[in-house]
């Protein structure tokens, strides 16, 4: 258990509202000083049916759910045991029930929470106030947040609504946190005694996190389909590309926006796609074109489960394969991994950075676990990354756009200016852009597009290197489960367990030289991911050195890894015997 | 005062010094010659001009003219012109491929970019027939066209009618010209791009290879017969009896022009801000 969060399942059918308190409840703890997380569990329907809002309210940032859930509240029971696998509760976990909601499903029960029925429907009725106000107000009661927070997140959310709306739901919250006074053995988190103003929290989802990294690296152009869990980054640039010089156009399809894309970005703007599985199946002959003709761009690849449609809405990393492998020829190209919802910011720009400074299209992976959770985190500076390509002068003389140099990027010539006027080509091509189908040019153009990946310097960004630095033990990982495997070497770290994390960036030019130095004295190694088959094990096998003794620990979606699952494959890694373990832990 | 010092531009400024890979006597040649002296005749400045097309004989176009190009992938001529277009809304863009490329598998592409109206002028080299990949039949072939092993007793499908399928999309220019009359192609070209909108251009445009007969066919069959209409409902009607081979300005009725919108600025810092909660 992680005495400094709260884990709060609140499930309901759809019009219950039990997501519109759970980003309440959220941004309560926000203002109250706090940090968390919010994901959503929903049902196939596309509106309506059964619904939960998982939260974990913390002292510190989390980037991750925890373990199981030590608080479930359901104010109905529509079909929840549906999900019941992505809703972990333990013994010591609190059941809060609605008596007059009806049985509890045994599967909810299996575990053996402790029950507690509180009438929150009558509440509800007897103030003039919505069930899930009361909900809100009785968790944010337990989570040991001042009222005063849930009252200033009312007035903001419930502005528009009349003063009606936000009286009866202050009447609500009250009764819900009166009854949450009768309720023992939750521990209140720990919060600041005092909220320093200048540093205020943000909330925001990986998606969004994604949509600002594109901004501030300068992304003017975007192009995309709509497709779940990827959306909300293109409808969180909307409105506001426009805003800083920039268009965004809704296109017929993914083999259009990737094409629109590329124009763009040919013409010299910074451009970028967002998709998800299928759409970037649709892309991959033109992101060939991209690598061939050397125009850079991004597509922000937000995972779910696969193949085919599989499961839209819920969670894995089932693409590294396509995303590595999937174009035709030889085509070198960027593949990165946002290492959680903030950072999702962070590889966002950072490959904006490189895609235009190699002059070659990236691809940024994140998942619907990082980009669909909102998290609370401390305000996210601008790391300064920007995008800039090296580029043609007017009338220079004799030039030739795809000629070869000492780092392989060539300038590039943008519309506009004069003397620079080539065509850009997928056809190999000689040194001028001309097509050719010379060997000797086709070889050069391969070793150079090969060439300007290989030599560049990355920098200290491909990696996330923590925890204990003697360990001789590992967790290697990457995308949304860096938080949950960094919670896990924690705890083992915690409890006299030497083991370190590394967490890749930069999945793709392979960084083997770094990798064997991050790995230096690492015997053992858990290679953790989220898909059936083992894709990054199977790739790190391929590309770096890995430790000896190497185990992959990889299961499919749409249930969460979680930490506690990582201590005990490393712990059986190590083969010590689990039980002087779990007590320290 | 620039345009007393600049020399004007000829039509063969707009060339490139690069030998064309097609046949001789493909309508091709005829398509390239009528697009430089349009671009003669606007004295465009080469820079602030952008050709794309798709992949296949007559998309090998670009790189035989002086300005940008881009030879893309088979069928995405249009989305990657429009990206150009809408990203870059000062250049003059140009769009061109076959009738494959176009109606095919750049089928979906054509329709949208019809409705879209996007300032782009595109020019369609029909040829019925895919050259490149040496004679199989193209969405534009009759049902009952026996010159492809593949499919050997014909498509069996009714032609594509590519001008009707525009009407119905939206698009706000359509012309039709003939590779034998490259005078009434290039004044369609110079209208085409002055127009302010999507604009296409039909050509029929003889592959001497695999269809031998068009040389002659097109020469003998293209009729000048259509002056440009602003009504829908004419040029409707217009395009329902067409033979396929009436040549000229079917329908023009410029409407709005897809463009990015501009809004309020805003710093980096004050959009980052709407993150801060509490
Ligand atoms: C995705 C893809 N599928 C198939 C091809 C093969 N291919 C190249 S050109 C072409 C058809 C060309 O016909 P058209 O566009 O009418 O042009 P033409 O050669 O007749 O000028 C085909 C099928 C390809 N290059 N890419
Ligand atoms: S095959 Fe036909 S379309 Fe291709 S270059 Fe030759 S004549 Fe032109």
């Amino acid at each position: 258990m992680d005495h400094h969060s709260l884990s709060i399942a609140l499930c309901g059918s759809g019009g219950a509202g039990v997501m519109t308190a759970g980003q309440m409840l959220l941004d309560a703890a926000a203002t109250a000083g706090a940090y968390g997380l919010m994901s959503k569990a929903l049902g196939p329907q596309i509106r309506g049916g059964e619904a939960a809002a998982l939260l974990r309210l913390a002292s510190r940032p989390v980037d991750s759910p925890d373990d199981v859930f030590d608080v479930l509240l359901a104010v109905d029971w529509n079909n929840i045991e549906r999900f019941a696998a992505e809703l972990p509760l333990q013994r010591h976990s609190l059941l809060i029930a609605d008596p007059a909601a009806g049985v509890i499903p045994p599967a909810i029960l299996k575990a053996e929470p402790r029950v507690v029925e509180v009438p929150l429907g009558a509440l509800a009725t007897a103030c003039g106030g919505r069930v899930n106000m009361v909900a809100l107000g009785l968790l944010a009661t337990l989570a040991g947040l001042p009222v005063e927070a849930v009252e200033a997140v009312i007035g903001i959310e419930l502005a528009d609504k009349g003063e009606a709306a936000v009286a009866s739901s202050r009447a609500a919250v009250l009764a819900g946190a009166t009854a949450a006074a009768t309720i023992e053995g939750i521990e209140r988190l720990p919060l600041p005694a005092t909220i320093n103003e200048g540093a205020r929290r943000w909330a925001l989802s990986g998606n969004e996190a994604s949509g600002l990294g594109a901004l501030r690296a300068g992304v003017r152009f975007v192009a995309a389909y709509p497709i779940t869990p990827a959306t909300e980054i293109l409808e969180w640039l909307a409105p506001r590309l426009p805003r800083v010089g920039g268009s965004l156009v809704q296109a017929e399809d993914e083999l259009a926006s990737i094409n629109m894309i590329i124009g763009a970005a040919y013409g010299g703007v910074p451009s970028l796609t967002a998709t998800s599985g299928p759409g970037l199946a649709l892309m991959t002959e033109a992101i060939g074109l991209a690598v061939a003709a050397e125009i850079p761009l991004v597509i922000c690849n937000v995972m779910r489960g696969g193949p085919s449609t599989g499961i839209p809405t819920k969670s894995e990393q089932a693409d590294l394969d396509i995303a590595l492998h999937g174009l035709h020829g030889d085509a070198p190209h960027l593949v990165t991994a946002a290492a959680g919802i903030a950072d999702c910011a962070f590889t966002t720009q950072w490959t904006v950075q490189l895609a235009e400074a190699l002059q070659v299209p990236g691809i940024v992976l994140s998942d619907q676990a990082s980009g669909q959770a909102r998290a609370i985190v401390d305000a996210l500076p601008d790391p300064g990354l920007r995008a800039r390509r090296q580029t043609a002068e007017a009338d220079a003389e004799g030039y030739m756009r795809y000629v070869p140099t000492a780092d392989g990027i060539s300038p590039m010539a943008i519309p506009g200016t004069p003397g620079g006027e080539y065509t850009a080509d997928g056809l190999e091509h000689a040194p001028r852009g001309t097509p050719s189908t010379q060997a000797a040019h086709h070889r050069e153009q391969l070793d150079k597009r090969r060439h300007k990946l290989e030599q560049f310097d990355y920098g200290e960004d491909w990696a996330l290197c923590e925890g204990d630095e003697w360990a001789d033990t590992a967790v290697i990982t990457f995308g949304s489960l860096t938080g949950a495997a960094r919670e896990a070497v924690a705890r083992l770290n915690a409890a006299g367990v030497p083991v370190r994390l590394l967490s890749l960036r930069l999945l793709a030019p392979a960084q083997p030289a770094a990798f064997a130095a991050a790995l230096f004295g690492v015997e053992r190694a858990l290679v953790v991911e989220q898909n059936h088959d083992g894709q990054f094990l199977r790739y790190l096998r391929s590309t770096c050195p890995l430790p000896k003794r190497t185990v992959g620990h990889h299961r499919p979606g749409p249930v969460a890894i979680r930490p506690d699952e990582i201590v005990k494959a490393v712990m059986t890694l190590i083969a010590l015997p689990q039980s002087t373990l779990v007590e320290e832990v | 005062m620039d345009a007393v010092t600049k020399p004007k531009l000829k039509a063969k400024d707009y060339q490139s010094d690069i030998k064309p890979v097609w046949c001789r006597g493909c309508g091709a040649y005829s398509v390239i010659a009528s697009i430089t002296r349009a671009l003669a005749e606007l004295q465009l400045p080469r820079e602030e001009v952008a050709f794309v097309s798709g992949i296949g004989c007559s998309s090998r176009i670009p790189a035989y003219a002086s300005v940008y190009g881009f030879h893309g992938v088979h069928g995405r001529a249009l989305p990657l012109a429009t990206g150009l277009k809408i990203a870059r809304p000062e250049l003059t863009v140009l769009a061109a491929g076959g009738d494959g490329d176009g109606f095919s598998i750049g089928g979906n592409h054509f329709m949208h970019a019809c409705r879209r109206n996007a300032d782009i002028t595109y020019i369609v080299m029909d040829n019925g027939v895919y050259g490149m990949t040496k004679g199989q039949a193209s969405p534009t072939a009759a049902p009952d066209w026996t010159g492809s092993v593949l499919t050997p007793d014909g498509p069996g499908v009714p032609a594509f009618r590519p001008l009707e399928i525009a009407l119905a999309a939206g698009a706000s220019f359509v012309a039709r010209s003939a590779a034998n009359d490259p005078a009434q192609m290039k004044e369609q070209i110079v209208a085409a791009i002055r127009h302010p909108g999507f604009a296409l251009i039909h050509v029929l445009c003889p592959c001497v290879t695999y269809r031998p007969e068009q040389q002659d066919e097109f020469k003998a069959r293209a009729h000048a017969d259509w002056q440009p209409t602003g009504d829908r409902g004419e040029a409707f009607n217009r395009a329902l009896v067409d033979d396929g081979y009436t040549t000229g300005m079917l329908y023009i009725a410029p409407r709005p022009v897809y463009a990015a919108h501009p809004a309020a600025p805003a710093t980096l810092d004050e959009i980052a801000a709407e993150f801060t909660v509490g």
